[in-house]
Protein backbone atom coordinates (compact mmCIF):
# COMPACT_ATOMS: atom_id res chain seq x y z
CA UNK A 1 0.00 0.00 0.00
CA UNK A 2 2.89 2.36 1.23
CA UNK A 3 4.50 1.50 -2.33
CA UNK A 4 2.28 2.25 -4.71
CA UNK A 5 1.84 6.02 -3.12
CA UNK A 6 5.26 6.41 -2.97
CA UNK A 7 6.47 5.54 -6.74
CA UNK A 8 3.30 8.13 -7.32
CA UNK A 9 5.02 10.41 -5.26
CA UNK A 10 8.67 10.24 -7.27
CA UNK A 11 6.83 10.30 -10.88
CA UNK A 12 4.98 12.88 -9.99
CA UNK A 13 8.03 14.87 -8.68
CA UNK A 14 9.25 14.25 -11.46
CA UNK A 15 6.70 15.86 -13.98
CA UNK A 16 6.65 18.57 -12.03
CA UNK A 17 10.50 19.05 -12.55
CA UNK A 18 10.66 18.01 -16.02
CA UNK A 19 7.37 20.72 -16.78
CA UNK A 20 9.34 23.49 -14.96
CA UNK A 21 12.56 22.70 -16.93
CA UNK A 22 10.40 23.37 -20.13
CA UNK A 23 9.06 26.60 -18.73
CA UNK A 24 12.84 27.10 -17.55
CA UNK A 25 14.15 27.19 -20.86
CA UNK A 26 11.56 29.02 -22.47
CA UNK A 27 12.50 32.05 -20.19
CA UNK A 28 16.42 31.25 -20.29
CA UNK A 29 16.36 31.40 -24.07
CA UNK A 30 14.19 34.72 -24.18
CA UNK A 31 16.10 36.27 -21.50
CA UNK A 32 19.74 35.69 -22.67
CA UNK A 33 18.50 37.21 -26.14
CA UNK A 34 17.07 40.23 -24.81
CA UNK A 35 19.77 40.61 -22.26
CA UNK A 36 22.76 40.35 -24.59
CA UNK A 37 20.86 42.01 -27.37
CA UNK A 38 19.46 44.80 -25.51
CA UNK A 39 22.14 47.04 -24.58
CA UNK A 40 23.32 46.94 -28.54
CA UNK A 41 19.84 48.12 -29.52
CA UNK A 42 19.45 52.01 -30.60
CA UNK A 43 17.46 53.44 -32.95
CA UNK A 44 20.08 53.26 -35.67
CA UNK A 45 19.38 49.89 -36.03
CA UNK A 46 16.00 49.98 -37.07
CA UNK A 47 16.42 53.20 -39.36
CA UNK A 48 19.74 53.29 -40.87
CA UNK A 49 20.68 50.34 -44.12
CA UNK A 50 24.46 49.51 -43.49
CA UNK A 51 26.93 51.73 -44.31
CA UNK A 52 29.96 51.05 -45.76
CA UNK A 53 32.48 49.01 -43.41
CA UNK A 54 29.41 47.71 -41.87
CA UNK A 55 30.55 44.26 -41.09
CA UNK A 56 33.64 45.44 -39.86
CA UNK A 57 31.65 47.15 -36.96
CA UNK A 58 31.24 51.11 -38.80
CA UNK A 59 27.82 52.17 -38.75
CA UNK A 60 24.39 51.35 -39.52
CA UNK A 61 21.67 49.25 -39.06
CA UNK A 62 19.38 46.34 -40.33
CA UNK A 63 16.48 48.49 -42.03
CA UNK A 64 17.75 46.67 -44.99
CA UNK A 65 16.94 43.54 -43.42
CA UNK A 66 13.66 44.45 -41.49
CA UNK A 67 12.27 45.90 -44.94
CA UNK A 68 13.52 42.86 -47.08
CA UNK A 69 11.47 40.19 -44.34
CA UNK A 70 8.72 42.57 -44.69
CA UNK A 71 8.25 42.60 -48.47
CA UNK A 72 8.83 38.85 -48.39
CA UNK A 73 5.95 38.02 -45.73
CA UNK A 74 3.83 40.64 -47.51
CA UNK A 75 4.42 38.38 -51.15
CA UNK A 76 4.07 35.44 -49.42
CA UNK A 77 1.15 36.30 -47.55
CA UNK A 78 -0.90 36.92 -50.90
CA UNK A 79 0.01 34.02 -52.70
CA UNK A 80 -0.67 31.41 -49.24
CA UNK A 81 -4.05 33.08 -48.70
CA UNK A 82 -4.99 33.02 -52.43
CA UNK A 83 -4.65 29.08 -52.81
CA UNK A 84 -5.31 28.20 -49.17
CA UNK A 85 -8.50 30.15 -48.05
CA UNK A 86 -10.52 28.56 -51.50
CA UNK A 87 -8.46 25.20 -50.49
CA UNK A 88 -10.00 25.62 -46.69
CA UNK A 89 -13.48 26.75 -48.10
CA UNK A 90 -14.12 24.15 -51.07
CA UNK A 91 -12.61 21.27 -48.92
CA UNK A 92 -15.43 21.95 -46.03
CA UNK A 93 -18.36 23.32 -47.75
CA UNK A 94 -18.59 22.00 -51.28
CA UNK A 95 -17.26 18.70 -50.90
CA UNK A 96 -19.54 16.40 -49.07
CA UNK A 97 -18.38 15.44 -45.57
CA UNK A 98 -16.27 11.92 -45.43
CA UNK A 99 -15.11 13.34 -49.20
CA UNK A 100 -11.88 11.17 -50.22
CA UNK A 101 -10.38 14.35 -51.60
CA UNK A 102 -10.90 16.10 -48.64
CA UNK A 103 -9.09 13.77 -46.82
CA UNK A 104 -6.55 13.15 -49.31
CA UNK A 105 -5.97 17.26 -49.88
CA UNK A 106 -5.66 17.16 -45.46
CA UNK A 107 -3.42 14.52 -45.42
CA UNK A 108 -0.77 16.06 -48.02
CA UNK A 109 -0.91 19.13 -46.33
CA UNK A 110 -0.16 17.60 -43.35
CA UNK A 111 3.29 15.70 -44.77
CA UNK A 112 3.77 19.50 -46.59
CA UNK A 113 3.97 21.05 -43.41
CA UNK A 114 7.04 18.63 -42.36
CA UNK A 115 8.96 19.69 -44.85
CA UNK A 116 12.08 21.20 -43.60
CA UNK A 117 12.35 24.45 -44.96
CA UNK A 118 16.03 23.95 -46.27
CA UNK A 119 14.29 21.36 -48.90
CA UNK A 120 12.01 24.47 -49.71
CA UNK A 121 14.77 26.43 -50.50
CA UNK A 122 16.24 23.87 -52.69
CA UNK A 123 13.33 23.48 -54.06
CA UNK A 124 12.72 26.88 -54.73
CA UNK A 125 16.63 27.37 -56.25
CA UNK A 126 15.86 24.10 -58.42
CA UNK A 127 12.75 25.91 -59.70
CA UNK A 128 14.41 29.43 -59.93
CA UNK A 129 17.17 28.36 -62.63
CA UNK A 130 14.55 26.48 -64.49
CA UNK A 131 12.30 29.91 -64.95
CA UNK A 132 15.63 31.40 -64.95
CA UNK A 133 15.36 34.02 -62.23
CA UNK A 134 17.67 35.18 -59.56
CA UNK A 135 18.28 35.39 -56.02
CA UNK A 136 15.87 37.75 -55.87
CA UNK A 137 12.67 39.15 -53.48
CA UNK A 138 10.87 37.22 -55.95
CA UNK A 139 12.43 34.01 -55.37
CA UNK A 140 12.61 34.75 -51.74
CA UNK A 141 8.20 35.43 -51.85
CA UNK A 142 7.53 32.25 -53.56
CA UNK A 143 10.02 29.61 -51.30
CA UNK A 144 8.46 31.55 -47.95
CA UNK A 145 4.78 31.00 -49.62
CA UNK A 146 5.59 27.45 -50.03
CA UNK A 147 7.07 27.06 -46.37
CA UNK A 148 3.53 28.78 -44.82
CA UNK A 149 1.19 27.51 -46.99
CA UNK A 150 0.26 24.38 -45.34
CA UNK A 151 0.73 26.46 -41.77
CA UNK A 152 -1.86 28.49 -42.75
CA UNK A 153 -4.03 25.99 -44.60
CA UNK A 154 -3.58 23.49 -41.48
CA UNK A 155 -4.53 26.26 -38.92
CA UNK A 156 -7.30 27.83 -41.16
CA UNK A 157 -8.98 24.43 -41.95
CA UNK A 158 -8.89 23.55 -37.73
CA UNK A 159 -11.20 26.84 -37.78
CA UNK A 160 -13.41 26.02 -39.99
CA UNK A 161 -13.70 22.11 -39.00
CA UNK A 162 -15.83 23.28 -36.15
CA UNK A 163 -18.03 25.92 -37.63
CA UNK A 164 -21.45 24.63 -37.13
CA UNK A 165 -23.21 23.37 -40.26
CA UNK A 166 -26.44 25.50 -39.54
CA UNK A 167 -25.08 28.24 -41.39
CA UNK A 168 -24.42 27.06 -44.49
CA UNK A 169 -27.30 25.07 -44.55
CA UNK A 170 -29.69 27.99 -43.63
CA UNK A 171 -27.55 29.80 -46.80
CA UNK A 172 -28.05 27.54 -48.95
CA UNK A 173 -31.61 26.99 -48.45
CA UNK A 174 -32.39 30.81 -48.87
CA UNK A 175 -31.25 30.02 -52.09
CA UNK A 176 -27.51 31.55 -52.08
CA UNK A 177 -25.52 29.73 -54.49
CA UNK A 178 -22.78 28.09 -52.67
CA UNK A 179 -20.06 30.88 -53.79
CA UNK A 180 -22.54 33.53 -51.83
CA UNK A 181 -22.49 30.98 -48.81
CA UNK A 182 -18.80 31.24 -49.17
CA UNK A 183 -18.48 35.18 -48.92
CA UNK A 184 -21.10 35.00 -45.76
CA UNK A 185 -19.17 32.07 -44.14
CA UNK A 186 -15.57 33.87 -45.09
CA UNK A 187 -16.62 36.74 -43.04
CA UNK A 188 -17.49 34.15 -39.48
CA UNK A 189 -14.37 32.61 -40.17
CA UNK A 190 -12.72 36.23 -40.08
CA UNK A 191 -10.94 35.23 -36.13
CA UNK A 192 -9.48 31.97 -37.43
CA UNK A 193 -7.94 33.33 -40.59
CA UNK A 194 -6.42 36.42 -38.60
CA UNK A 195 -4.86 33.75 -36.62
CA UNK A 196 -3.58 31.53 -39.04
CA UNK A 197 -2.04 34.36 -40.79
CA UNK A 198 -0.12 35.79 -38.10
CA UNK A 199 0.70 31.98 -37.83
CA UNK A 200 2.17 31.82 -40.78
CA UNK A 201 3.75 35.40 -40.55
CA UNK A 202 5.51 33.76 -37.31
CA UNK A 203 7.29 31.02 -39.10
CA UNK A 204 8.05 32.95 -42.02
CA UNK A 205 9.38 35.58 -40.62
CA UNK A 206 11.84 33.60 -38.68
CA UNK A 207 13.18 31.61 -41.73
CA UNK A 208 16.21 31.69 -42.68
CA UNK A 209 17.06 28.19 -44.79
CA UNK A 210 14.40 28.89 -47.13
CA UNK A 211 15.11 32.16 -48.43
CA UNK A 212 19.14 31.90 -48.09
CA UNK A 213 19.27 30.57 -51.39
CA UNK A 214 16.17 32.43 -53.38
CA UNK A 215 16.18 35.32 -51.77
CA UNK A 216 19.98 35.91 -52.06
CA UNK A 217 21.49 39.38 -49.40
CA UNK A 218 21.90 42.97 -50.08
CA UNK A 219 22.64 45.74 -47.69
CA UNK A 220 20.08 47.85 -50.42
CA UNK A 221 16.60 47.97 -49.49
CA UNK A 222 15.18 46.09 -52.92
CA UNK A 223 13.47 48.83 -55.58
CA UNK A 224 11.66 45.87 -57.41
CA UNK A 225 10.84 41.88 -57.26
CA UNK A 226 13.83 41.16 -59.37
CA UNK A 227 16.76 42.45 -56.86
CA UNK A 228 18.18 40.31 -54.25
CA UNK A 229 16.29 41.32 -50.99
CA UNK A 230 18.26 40.88 -47.17
CA UNK A 231 16.46 38.96 -44.80
CA UNK A 232 16.06 39.25 -40.28
CA UNK A 233 17.76 36.10 -39.69
CA UNK A 234 20.07 35.86 -42.36
CA UNK A 235 21.26 39.08 -41.29
CA UNK A 236 21.43 37.81 -37.68
CA UNK A 237 23.34 34.62 -39.12
CA UNK A 238 25.73 36.86 -40.84
CA UNK A 239 26.29 39.45 -38.33
CA UNK A 240 27.15 36.75 -36.16
CA UNK A 241 30.04 34.85 -38.37
CA UNK A 242 31.63 37.59 -38.12
CA UNK A 243 34.79 37.83 -35.58
CA UNK A 244 34.29 41.62 -34.88
CA UNK A 245 32.57 42.39 -31.28
CA UNK A 246 30.76 45.32 -32.30
CA UNK A 247 28.90 43.47 -35.31
CA UNK A 248 28.00 40.79 -32.66
CA UNK A 249 26.64 42.53 -30.90
CA UNK A 250 24.33 44.05 -33.38
CA UNK A 251 23.83 40.46 -34.11
CA UNK A 252 22.24 39.66 -30.73
CA UNK A 253 20.46 43.29 -31.05
CA UNK A 254 19.04 42.14 -34.37
CA UNK A 255 18.16 38.62 -32.69
CA UNK A 256 16.79 40.64 -29.79
CA UNK A 257 14.22 42.56 -32.32
CA UNK A 258 13.23 39.08 -34.05
CA UNK A 259 12.85 37.43 -30.77
CA UNK A 260 10.18 40.39 -30.06
CA UNK A 261 8.26 40.20 -32.93
CA UNK A 262 8.08 36.80 -32.58
CA UNK A 263 6.48 37.27 -28.86
CA UNK A 264 3.75 39.97 -30.08
CA UNK A 265 2.95 37.20 -33.02
CA UNK A 266 2.64 34.50 -31.05
CA UNK A 267 0.89 36.33 -28.01
CA UNK A 268 -1.86 37.99 -30.83
CA UNK A 269 -2.65 34.58 -32.59
CA UNK A 270 -2.89 32.85 -29.29
CA UNK A 271 -5.22 35.73 -28.15
CA UNK A 272 -7.47 35.92 -31.36
CA UNK A 273 -7.83 32.19 -31.14
CA UNK A 274 -8.86 32.06 -27.76
CA UNK A 275 -11.68 35.12 -28.62
CA UNK A 276 -12.95 32.77 -31.34
CA UNK A 277 -13.56 29.93 -28.59
CA UNK A 278 -15.49 32.43 -26.55
CA UNK A 279 -17.77 33.08 -29.29
CA UNK A 280 -18.38 29.92 -30.43
CA UNK A 281 -19.55 28.71 -27.15
CA UNK B 1 -29.24 38.27 -63.35
CA UNK B 2 -29.88 35.07 -62.54
CA UNK B 3 -27.46 33.55 -64.90
CA UNK B 4 -24.67 35.60 -63.76
CA UNK B 5 -24.73 33.94 -60.39
CA UNK B 6 -25.09 30.92 -61.34
CA UNK B 7 -21.76 31.49 -63.67
CA UNK B 8 -19.97 32.83 -61.41
CA UNK B 9 -20.97 29.83 -58.86
CA UNK B 10 -19.65 27.19 -61.45
CA UNK B 11 -16.31 29.36 -62.39
CA UNK B 12 -15.64 29.74 -58.60
CA UNK B 13 -15.94 25.98 -57.91
CA UNK B 14 -14.02 24.65 -60.75
CA UNK B 15 -11.09 27.01 -59.86
CA UNK B 16 -11.45 25.47 -56.33
CA UNK B 17 -11.10 22.31 -57.79
CA UNK B 18 -8.31 23.38 -59.82
CA UNK B 19 -6.52 24.54 -56.70
CA UNK B 20 -7.08 21.41 -54.84
CA UNK B 21 -5.62 19.05 -57.56
CA UNK B 22 -2.63 21.38 -57.94
CA UNK B 23 -1.61 21.37 -53.90
CA UNK B 24 -2.06 17.48 -54.01
CA UNK B 25 0.46 17.24 -56.95
CA UNK B 26 2.85 19.73 -54.98
CA UNK B 27 4.58 16.95 -52.90
CA UNK B 28 5.39 15.47 -55.98
CA UNK B 29 6.69 17.80 -57.95
CA UNK B 30 9.05 18.84 -55.09
CA UNK B 31 10.79 15.28 -55.10
CA UNK B 32 10.84 14.79 -59.22
CA UNK B 33 12.36 18.19 -59.50
CA UNK B 34 14.74 17.60 -56.79
CA UNK B 35 15.66 13.75 -58.16
CA UNK B 36 15.79 15.27 -61.48
CA UNK B 37 18.66 17.48 -60.29
CA UNK B 38 20.27 15.00 -58.73
CA UNK B 39 20.21 12.74 -61.94
CA UNK B 40 23.50 13.75 -63.12
CA UNK B 41 25.53 12.80 -59.95
CA UNK B 42 23.31 9.32 -59.82
CA UNK B 43 25.01 8.69 -63.25
CA UNK B 44 28.28 9.46 -62.13
CA UNK B 45 28.53 7.03 -58.98
CA UNK B 46 25.84 4.30 -57.86
CA UNK B 47 23.93 5.49 -55.19
CA UNK B 48 25.59 3.34 -53.21
CA UNK B 49 28.62 4.40 -53.03
CA UNK B 50 27.72 8.09 -52.40
CA UNK B 51 25.48 6.82 -49.21
CA UNK B 52 28.67 4.99 -47.82
CA UNK B 53 31.54 6.68 -49.14
CA UNK B 54 33.67 8.92 -46.32
CA UNK B 55 35.27 10.89 -48.50
CA UNK B 56 33.85 14.42 -49.44
CA UNK B 57 36.60 16.18 -51.97
CA UNK B 58 34.04 18.22 -54.16
CA UNK B 59 37.40 19.53 -55.86
CA UNK B 60 38.43 16.14 -56.82
CA UNK B 61 34.97 14.95 -57.57
CA UNK B 62 34.57 12.90 -54.22
CA UNK B 63 30.79 12.89 -52.85
CA UNK B 64 30.91 10.63 -50.30
CA UNK B 65 27.80 11.53 -47.89
CA UNK B 66 28.52 9.15 -45.20
CA UNK B 67 29.57 11.64 -42.02
CA UNK B 68 26.72 13.55 -43.00
CA UNK B 69 24.43 10.93 -42.84
CA UNK B 70 25.97 9.62 -39.49
CA UNK B 71 26.32 13.11 -37.93
CA UNK B 72 22.33 13.94 -39.16
CA UNK B 73 21.88 10.46 -37.29
CA UNK B 74 23.71 11.27 -34.19
CA UNK B 75 22.35 14.84 -33.30
CA UNK B 76 18.95 13.31 -33.54
CA UNK B 77 19.57 10.67 -31.79
CA UNK B 78 20.96 12.79 -28.97
CA UNK B 79 17.86 14.78 -29.01
CA UNK B 80 15.24 12.75 -28.95
CA UNK B 81 16.72 10.90 -25.86
CA UNK B 82 16.87 14.05 -24.06
CA UNK B 83 13.35 15.29 -25.36
CA UNK B 84 11.65 12.17 -25.11
CA UNK B 85 11.28 11.97 -21.24
CA UNK B 86 11.31 15.54 -20.34
CA UNK B 87 8.14 15.58 -22.63
CA UNK B 88 6.64 12.41 -21.81
CA UNK B 89 6.35 13.38 -17.86
CA UNK B 90 5.56 16.98 -18.87
CA UNK B 91 2.28 15.45 -21.20
CA UNK B 92 1.50 12.97 -18.66
CA UNK B 93 1.68 15.74 -15.83
CA UNK B 94 -0.70 18.14 -17.89
CA UNK B 95 -2.99 15.44 -18.81
CA UNK B 96 -3.75 13.92 -15.56
CA UNK B 97 -2.36 15.90 -12.73
CA UNK B 98 -2.44 19.49 -13.99
CA UNK B 99 -5.52 21.83 -12.58
CA UNK B 100 -6.82 23.63 -15.57
CA UNK B 101 -4.57 27.12 -14.70
CA UNK B 102 -1.63 24.98 -15.33
CA UNK B 103 -2.89 23.69 -18.67
CA UNK B 104 -3.69 27.52 -19.34
CA UNK B 105 -0.05 28.55 -18.36
CA UNK B 106 1.30 25.81 -20.70
CA UNK B 107 -0.45 26.68 -23.88
CA UNK B 108 1.47 30.07 -24.20
CA UNK B 109 4.46 28.47 -22.89
CA UNK B 110 4.62 25.56 -25.67
CA UNK B 111 3.13 28.07 -28.45
CA UNK B 112 6.31 30.47 -28.01
CA UNK B 113 9.01 27.64 -28.07
CA UNK B 114 7.52 26.29 -31.29
CA UNK B 115 7.20 29.77 -32.76
CA UNK B 116 10.77 30.73 -31.58
CA UNK B 117 12.82 30.72 -35.22
CA UNK B 118 15.66 28.42 -35.63
CA UNK B 119 18.38 31.33 -35.93
CA UNK B 120 17.38 32.23 -32.51
CA UNK B 121 17.80 29.08 -31.33
CA UNK B 122 21.44 28.82 -32.81
CA UNK B 123 22.13 32.55 -31.23
CA UNK B 124 21.22 31.20 -27.93
CA UNK B 125 22.86 27.81 -28.42
CA UNK B 126 26.31 29.42 -29.60
CA UNK B 127 26.01 31.92 -26.31
CA UNK B 128 24.39 29.01 -23.86
CA UNK B 129 25.04 25.57 -24.85
CA UNK B 130 28.31 26.06 -26.45
CA UNK B 131 30.27 27.28 -23.71
CA UNK B 132 28.75 25.55 -21.53
CA UNK B 133 29.86 22.24 -23.22
CA UNK B 134 33.68 23.55 -24.20
CA UNK B 135 34.46 24.82 -20.04
CA UNK B 136 32.26 23.15 -17.82
CA UNK B 137 31.26 19.26 -19.04
CA UNK B 138 33.59 18.36 -21.84
CA UNK B 139 36.86 18.93 -19.41
CA UNK B 140 35.46 16.06 -17.75
CA UNK B 141 35.74 13.40 -20.42
CA UNK B 142 38.05 14.99 -23.16
CA UNK B 143 41.67 16.82 -23.68
CA UNK B 144 39.91 19.40 -25.40
CA UNK B 145 36.43 20.44 -27.59
CA UNK B 146 35.53 23.59 -28.91
CA UNK B 147 32.19 23.15 -27.91
CA UNK B 148 30.83 22.98 -31.52
CA UNK B 149 30.14 19.70 -30.76
CA UNK B 150 27.40 16.65 -31.73
CA UNK B 151 26.10 17.66 -28.30
CA UNK B 152 25.26 20.74 -28.64
CA UNK B 153 23.76 20.27 -31.59
CA UNK B 154 21.31 17.43 -30.29
CA UNK B 155 20.95 19.80 -26.79
CA UNK B 156 19.86 22.40 -28.78
CA UNK B 157 17.58 20.05 -31.10
CA UNK B 158 15.68 18.40 -28.38
CA UNK B 159 14.51 22.03 -26.90
CA UNK B 160 13.39 22.38 -30.60
CA UNK B 161 11.71 19.04 -30.69
CA UNK B 162 10.13 19.61 -27.28
CA UNK B 163 6.88 21.64 -28.18
CA UNK B 164 5.60 19.47 -31.19
CA UNK B 165 6.27 16.32 -28.73
CA UNK B 166 4.46 18.05 -26.12
CA UNK B 167 1.25 18.83 -28.32
CA UNK B 168 1.39 15.69 -29.90
CA UNK B 169 1.78 13.52 -26.95
CA UNK B 170 -0.58 15.50 -24.86
CA UNK B 171 -3.47 14.74 -27.87
CA UNK B 172 -2.37 10.86 -28.38
CA UNK B 173 -3.03 10.80 -24.11
CA UNK B 174 -6.78 13.26 -24.76
CA UNK B 175 -7.81 10.63 -27.26
CA UNK B 176 -7.91 8.03 -24.23
CA UNK B 177 -11.92 7.93 -23.59
CA UNK B 178 -12.38 9.05 -19.78
CA UNK B 179 -14.20 5.94 -19.41
CA UNK B 180 -11.16 3.66 -19.90
CA UNK B 181 -9.26 6.19 -16.76
CA UNK B 182 -12.08 6.20 -15.00
CA UNK B 183 -12.51 2.52 -13.94
CA UNK B 184 -9.54 2.34 -13.57
CA UNK B 185 -9.49 4.47 -10.80
CA UNK B 186 -12.76 3.49 -9.69
CA UNK B 187 -11.23 -0.04 -8.76
CA UNK B 188 -9.03 1.29 -6.35
CA UNK B 189 -5.07 2.08 -8.83
CA UNK B 190 -3.53 5.40 -8.44
CA UNK B 191 -3.37 7.96 -10.55
CA UNK B 192 0.29 6.75 -11.51
CA UNK B 193 -1.01 3.42 -12.04
CA UNK B 194 -3.25 4.35 -14.68
CA UNK B 195 -0.79 6.02 -16.21
CA UNK B 196 1.37 3.54 -16.19
CA UNK B 197 -1.03 -0.14 -16.66
CA UNK B 198 -3.90 2.08 -18.86
CA UNK B 199 -2.68 5.37 -20.52
CA UNK B 200 0.55 4.85 -21.37
CA UNK B 201 -0.30 0.83 -22.86
CA UNK B 202 -3.19 2.00 -24.72
CA UNK B 203 -1.37 5.10 -26.60
CA UNK B 204 2.05 3.04 -27.28
CA UNK B 205 1.60 3.62 -30.72
CA UNK B 206 0.49 7.05 -30.29
CA UNK B 207 3.89 7.66 -28.37
CA UNK B 208 5.79 5.69 -31.64
CA UNK B 209 4.27 8.16 -33.97
CA UNK B 210 5.11 11.02 -32.03
CA UNK B 211 8.97 9.72 -31.73
CA UNK B 212 8.66 9.63 -35.52
CA UNK B 213 7.50 13.01 -36.29
CA UNK B 214 9.78 14.65 -34.01
CA UNK B 215 12.68 12.76 -35.18
CA UNK B 216 11.98 13.99 -38.74
CA UNK B 217 11.66 17.09 -38.01
CA UNK B 218 15.10 16.75 -36.36
CA UNK B 219 16.56 15.47 -39.23
CA UNK B 220 16.09 18.67 -41.31
CA UNK B 221 16.70 21.35 -38.89
CA UNK B 222 19.40 23.79 -40.49
CA UNK B 223 20.17 27.07 -39.19
CA UNK B 224 19.91 26.34 -35.98
CA UNK B 225 22.19 23.19 -36.19
CA UNK B 226 24.56 24.99 -38.64
CA UNK B 227 25.39 27.10 -36.02
CA UNK B 228 26.32 24.86 -33.19
CA UNK B 229 27.84 21.83 -34.42
CA UNK B 230 31.36 23.12 -35.64
CA UNK B 231 30.73 21.98 -39.43
CA UNK B 232 33.61 19.63 -40.17
CA UNK B 233 33.20 16.94 -42.38
CA UNK B 234 34.71 13.96 -40.68
CA UNK B 235 32.60 11.16 -38.91
CA UNK B 236 32.77 12.39 -35.10
CA UNK B 237 34.38 10.10 -32.80
CA UNK B 238 32.60 11.28 -29.34
CA UNK B 239 29.93 13.31 -28.85
CA UNK B 240 32.42 16.36 -28.08
CA UNK B 241 33.56 15.82 -31.64
CA UNK B 242 32.61 18.57 -34.19
CA UNK B 243 29.75 17.22 -36.88
CA UNK B 244 28.61 18.09 -40.15
CA UNK B 245 24.62 17.29 -40.47
CA UNK B 246 23.29 16.89 -43.95
CA UNK B 247 20.82 20.32 -43.77
CA UNK B 248 23.97 22.50 -42.67
CA UNK B 249 26.05 20.79 -45.16
CA UNK B 250 23.29 22.14 -48.21
CA UNK B 251 23.08 25.39 -46.30
CA UNK B 252 27.02 26.01 -46.17
CA UNK B 253 27.63 25.39 -49.67
CA UNK B 254 25.14 27.07 -51.66
CA UNK B 255 27.20 29.60 -53.36
CA UNK B 256 29.53 27.83 -54.64
CA UNK B 257 27.98 24.85 -55.58
CA UNK B 258 27.16 26.59 -59.24
CA UNK B 259 30.95 26.97 -59.98
CA UNK B 260 31.73 23.08 -59.93
CA UNK B 261 30.65 20.35 -61.86
CA UNK B 262 28.59 17.76 -60.12
CA UNK B 263 28.35 19.51 -56.66
CA UNK B 264 25.06 20.98 -57.21
CA UNK B 265 24.06 17.73 -58.19
CA UNK B 266 25.23 16.23 -55.42
CA UNK B 267 23.78 18.42 -52.81
CA UNK B 268 20.87 18.48 -54.57
CA UNK B 269 20.77 14.53 -54.01
CA UNK B 270 21.24 15.79 -50.23
CA UNK B 271 18.06 17.79 -50.44
CA UNK B 272 15.99 14.89 -52.55
CA UNK B 273 17.50 12.61 -49.64
CA UNK B 274 15.84 14.63 -47.03
CA UNK B 275 12.81 15.00 -48.43
CA UNK B 276 12.50 11.22 -48.95
CA UNK B 277 12.80 10.21 -45.43
CA UNK B 278 11.10 12.61 -44.24
CA UNK B 279 8.17 11.92 -46.47
CA UNK B 280 8.22 8.40 -45.28
CA UNK B 281 8.36 9.19 -41.71
CA UNK B 282 6.09 11.84 -41.97
CA UNK B 283 3.61 9.89 -43.74
CA UNK B 284 3.49 6.63 -41.67
CA UNK B 285 3.43 8.71 -38.30
CA UNK B 286 0.62 10.85 -39.62
CA UNK B 287 -1.47 7.95 -40.79
CA UNK B 288 -1.22 6.10 -37.30
CA UNK B 289 -2.14 9.27 -35.51
CA UNK B 290 -5.08 10.19 -37.48
CA UNK B 291 -6.04 6.55 -36.99
CA UNK B 292 -5.96 7.09 -33.47
CA UNK B 293 -7.42 10.50 -33.83
CA UNK B 294 -10.74 8.29 -35.35
CA UNK B 295 -10.55 5.37 -33.29
CA UNK B 296 -12.39 6.69 -29.78
CA UNK B 297 -14.37 9.32 -31.36
CA UNK B 298 -17.64 8.77 -33.18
Amino acid sequence: MKAKKTEELIFKTFMIISSIIIISILFYIIGTIIYKGLPALDIDMLTKIPGGGFFLGKEGGVLNAIVGSLYIILGSLVIGLAISVPLVIYINFYLPKKSWLATLVRFSFDILFGVPSIVYGAFGFALMIFLGIRASLLGGIIAIALLIMPIMMRSFDEVAKLLSRDLPDALLSLGATRYEMAKVIIKQLMPGLVTAILLSVGRGIGDAAAVLFTAGYTDNIPTSLGQPAATLPLSIFFQLGSPVEEVQNRAYASAAILTLVILILSLSARYFSSKYQKNKI
Amino acid sequence: MRYIRVVKDRTARHLMLGIALFSLLLLLVIGITLLFKALPIMREKSLGTLLTSGNWKPFKGDFGFYPFIISTLYVSAIAIIIALPLSLLTSIYLNTYATKGIRKIFEPVIDLLSGIPPVIYGVWGSLAIVPLIAEKISPHFVEFSSGYSVLAGGLVLAIMILPLLVSILTEVFRSIPKEMTDASLAMGATKWQTVKKVILRKSLTGIIAAIVLSVSRAFGETIAVLMVCGNIPLIPKSVFDACYPLPALIANNYGEMMSMPGYESALMLGAFLLFFIILIFNAVSRLTLNQIENRYSL
